[in-house]
């Protein structure tokens, strides 16, 4: 086990220099929109003279790379600045937000991973049968549809055609019981699991499949054991690797790529925090929102080489 | 033990296989009978694609994937698979009859305890509970002369010996007490050394339960052992049956008597050229390691043009290691490799195109070794054209001429892909790729093991036939002795990363031996089907359970 230690130790330094190049990356591209923060601050008042004032009290004529290195020193500490719109430091303005998007991701993973690993192995064992090739085309719509047509699809049909859920999701955390945010997130939850489930499923079924020529699966029929049992006692545990792989960027994809859901929905997420902190030039937020975004990819993904190791007996039983 | 009339357990009448391929079901059995009864062994025996594993799954009212049992009938103690059930046929399988698999290694699911897959058929069948399964298991591995049986079930597959592994999946065959055992090339896997105990351990098994056995391989020394009866098959039809004795003794039909008579290439040994003559290649007190693990210590040896050196030895004694340090592949840590008597660079990376040119490999499985993607004349012609500058039509008339030289058609065969090509035809694409840089050394990586004898032996009097004719110089790596006795002038024993025993051939078969070339040569099975006693014999039975952990 101490190897494994000493890999997640090592990926865990790599994934740090990986989120120092994005902090660059994402420090300059800001800075090259067109426009500086003054300007976006002032916006129709900013005369000559107020601008020159803004940019000497924010600090910006001094060259990028001095305000990078200081804007990199704050986010060191967890000082993010302070958000240009609101005045409240990044921190508190992103804080809640991201727990609600934190809060429907998990609504959705809850959902999404074992209805999909579940189907992934009902379909590998129903392999070219009539079940499988529609949940094969079903599974393929959902994932080649864009997730807001998918979102305004199930506004239309359980909530206008059928009033079943409501179709705006614009809880307040504070407000409202358990039972009822779950029922009012429910749309946007659903849609997010309509997205995911698909690649984890076929990635299940493939990887299932996969190991079937295997010389000990047909030992395990030689045997005489049942073909679920095939499928789940024996080529199962073997086939985690990829599905781990799969499910950890599916999961990264619910908290980076609910935007346009949140967008739908209006859902108070930092998807849709990130949306008006674009349109309102609040650079500290957007770029604190990015860094967030790749913090999690490197994370989930980190879990998912974890995983893969955990999984395999020959690195949890060495010789 | 076959003579006496038993009761009828298998009786397989005129049983007609499919397999599909090109998008089209093609017959590749062709109407077999097998007739078995209770506590005995037949052997199958026969090339491969004779369909002697399709013919012994079929056994089970099973085909793989890809085949189906088109005609005939199976009957298996009175029920007829062929028109029963698949769940019937299903609770048959693991209950009443078994199967051990030819790799123990890749047929042990990596992800289970050996014991808990060998106690899932009895808890399944409600045989056995858990425990009382577990119980039988380690008592099984007793039996099976398996080490600390009580605790060798509770580890993994990777973490126990494929000697040890193959025993304990005979052990799980035996888990239901079946009455019929399938045993599809059991030893094909393993080292002489390993096959002996494990031969052993099943015929004692097999005795102890009065079991009935099929007996799939295509040795026949270890046939000569195991079975009763023997059947010879050829691509999909019987040849002929008869009682081992007789099989062995008189054998009526040509096809049989070929196979019999396959280990009698044999050419006479060649003794060193006299005087200063500087060997080909010689290897220095060379030692090498993978990382922190040391796996050469101190190894030398000599090979002269014009002569074979056949390195022998266990897997992982080091034969392919020391290949890899000749060629600079794995630098050694110590020691030297001279080459005509010039010291050669540690690594490959060193060396210049002409050292690289004289040294080539030809590798064991032509499979994985020929790009499927490539051309013939592109395989052939690559080395050709980097070495010696070959261009055009220089180069064609080259291709062409090594296409003779290994007794392929070059216009035939030029313009194909090794898919398309047997595999005793793309070994010798792998020699013609060898032969296309000039060397003067050539490294044989038991080129010969993956081949069916009869090919095999095609292989080796080529190689003879290219060593005349080109004065070229061998390294024969090789576990197999008997192709030692047929082509070596000199022999190299190793075990584990040193060198036991070397010198000519005729020395190294004459005692006395090494104790551990004893071992070797002890090993290998022949035809004598009271062989297998009269080694045990001679050993003692608590000498094998050593030679096991040597």
């Amino acid at each position: 086990m101490g190897d494994v230690l000493g890999i997640v130790l090592k990926r865990l330094g790599l994934g740090l220099i990986t989120l120092l190049v994005i902090s660059i990356l994402i420090f300059f591209a800001v800075e090259l929109l067109p426009g500086d923060i003054a300007e976006a601050v002032l916006g129709q008042g900013a005369t000559a003279e107020n601008l020159k004032a803004m940019r000497e009290q924010m600090g910006l004529n001094e060259p990028a790379i001095v305000r990078y290195l200081e804007w990199l020193w704050g986010a060191v500490r967890g000082d993010f600045g302070v958000s240009l719109i609101s005045q409240r430091s990044v921190a508190d303005t992103i804080g809640p937000r991201f727990a609600a998007t934190l809060f429907l991701a998990c609504y959705a993973a809850v959902i999404a991973v074992p209805v999909a690993i579940t189907l992934g192995i009902i379909v590998a064992l129903l392999r070219d049968s009539v079940f499988d090739r529609v949940a094969n085309v079903l599974t393929l719509t959902s994932i080649s549809s864009p997730e807001f047509f998918l979102g305004y699809v199930l506004v239309l049909y359980l909530a206008v055609k059928n009033p079943l859920f409501p179709a705006l999701a614009n809880v307040n955390f504070q407000d409202v019981g358990t039972f009822e945010l779950y029922y009012k997130t429910f749309l946007p939850a659903l849609t997010m699991v309509l997205v995911v489930v698909a690649h984890m499923m076929r990635m299940t079924r493939a990887s299932i499949i996969n190991l079937l020529a295997s010389p000990y699966i047909e030992m395990a029929r030689l045997k005489g054991t049942p073909a679920w049992k095939v499928i789940v006692k024996h080529a199962l545990p073997n086939a985690w690797a990829p599905i781990i792989n799969v499910v950890a960027l599916n999961l990264a994809y619910l908290i980076t790529g609910v935007v346009l859901v949140e967008v739908v929905f209006v859902y108070p997420g930092i998807g849709q925090l990130l949306v008006d902190s674009v349109t309102k030039r609040d650079f500290p937020v957007v770029q604190a929102c990015c860094l967030i975004f790749a913090a999690t990819f490197i994370l989930l993904n980190l879990a998912a080489d974890v995983g893969a190791i955990l999984t395999n007996p020959r690195l949890r039983h060495p010789k | 033990m076959a003579d006496e009339k038993k009761d009828l357990l298998l009786k397989i009448r005129d049983l007609r296989i499919e397999g599909y391929s090109d998008e089209k079901w093609l017959e590749i059995v062709h109407g077999v009978d097998l007739t078995l009864h209770k506590g005995e062994v037949m052997g199958l025996i026969g090339e491969s694609g004779a369909g002697k594993s399709t013919i012994g799954l079929a056994a089970m009212g099973f085909a793989r994937d890809g085949c189906r049992i088109s005609g005939g009938s199976i009957e298996f103690d009175g029920m007829e698979l062929t028109t029963t059930s698949e769940s019937d046929r299903r609770a048959l399988r693991g209950s009443r009859i078994a199967y051990v698999a030819q790799s123990a290694a890749a047929s042990f699911n990596p992800a289970h305890k050996i014991i808990d897959q060998h106690t899932e058929a009895p808890i399944h069948y409600r045989i056995r509970k858990r425990l009382e399964a577990q119980e039988d298991a380690m008592e099984l591995y007793e039996r099976l002369r398996l080490p600390n049986p009580q605790e060798i079930g509770f580890r993994y597959p990777h973490q126990v010996s494929g000697g040890q592994l193959q025993r304990a999946m005979t052990a799980m065959a035996m888990a239901c007490r079946p009455d019929l055992i399938i045993f599809d090339e059991p030893t094909t896997a393993l080292d002489v050394t390993t096959q002996i105990e494990v031969l052993a351990a099943i015929r004692d098994i097999v005795e102890q339960f009065n079991t009935a056995a099929i007996y799939i391989t295509h040795d026949l020394a270890v046939v000569a052992q195991m079975a009763d009866t023997i059947k010879v098959l050829l691509k999909g039809n019987e040849v002929e049956e008869a009682d081992t004795e007789t099989m062995l003794k008189s054998p009526k039909e040509d096809y049989t008597k070929s196979l019999w008579a396959v280990r009698s290439f044999k050419r006479p040994q060649k003794s060193r050229p006299g005087g200063d003559a500087v060997p080909v290649v010689s290897v220095e007190n060379v030692d090498a390691a993978y990382g922190d693990t040391k796996v050469l210590s101190n190894v030398s040896f000599d090979v002269y043009a014009g002569m074979t050196v056949a390195v022998v030895g266990e897997s992982g004694s080091g034969k392919s290691t020391t290949a890899r340090c000749i060629t600079g592949l794995l630098p050694p840590t110590s020691g030297k490799i001279l080459m005509n008597g010039v010291d050669m660079p540690p690594s490959y990376k060193d060396r210049t195109k002409e050292e690289l040119r004289k040294a080539q490999m030809i590798y064991q499985m032509a499979d994985t070794a020929l790009n499927p993607k490539v051309r013939i004349c592109d395989i052939i012609g690559r080395p050709a054209q980097f070495y010696m500058g070959l261009r055009g039509a220089a180069l064609k008339s080259r291709v062409d001429e090594l296409l003779d030289l290994i007794e392929l058609e070059p216009s035939k065969y030029y313009n194909r892909y090794p898919p398309e090509l047997s595999g005793g035809q793309k070994q010798r694409i792998g020699i013609a790729r060898a032969l296309a840089a000039d060397p003067t050394f050539i490294i044989c990586d038991e080129v010969t093991s993956a081949l069916d004898q009869l090919v095999a032996e095609g292989i080796l009097k080529l190689l003879d036939r290219l060593q005349k004719e080109l004065n070229l110089a061998y390294m024969f790596i090789t576990h197999d002795l008997a192709t030692v006795r047929s082509i070596a002038d000199e022999v190299v024993v190793m075990k584990q990363g040193e060198v036991v025993e070397a010198g000519p051939k005729n020395e190294m078969f004459t005692p006395p031996h090494h104790p551990y070339t004893d071992l070797l040569l002890s090993s290998v099975p022949e035809m004598d089907p009271n062989w297998l006693t009269t080694v045990l014999e001679e050993r003692g039975v608590d000498n094998i359970g050593e030679a096991a952990t040597v």
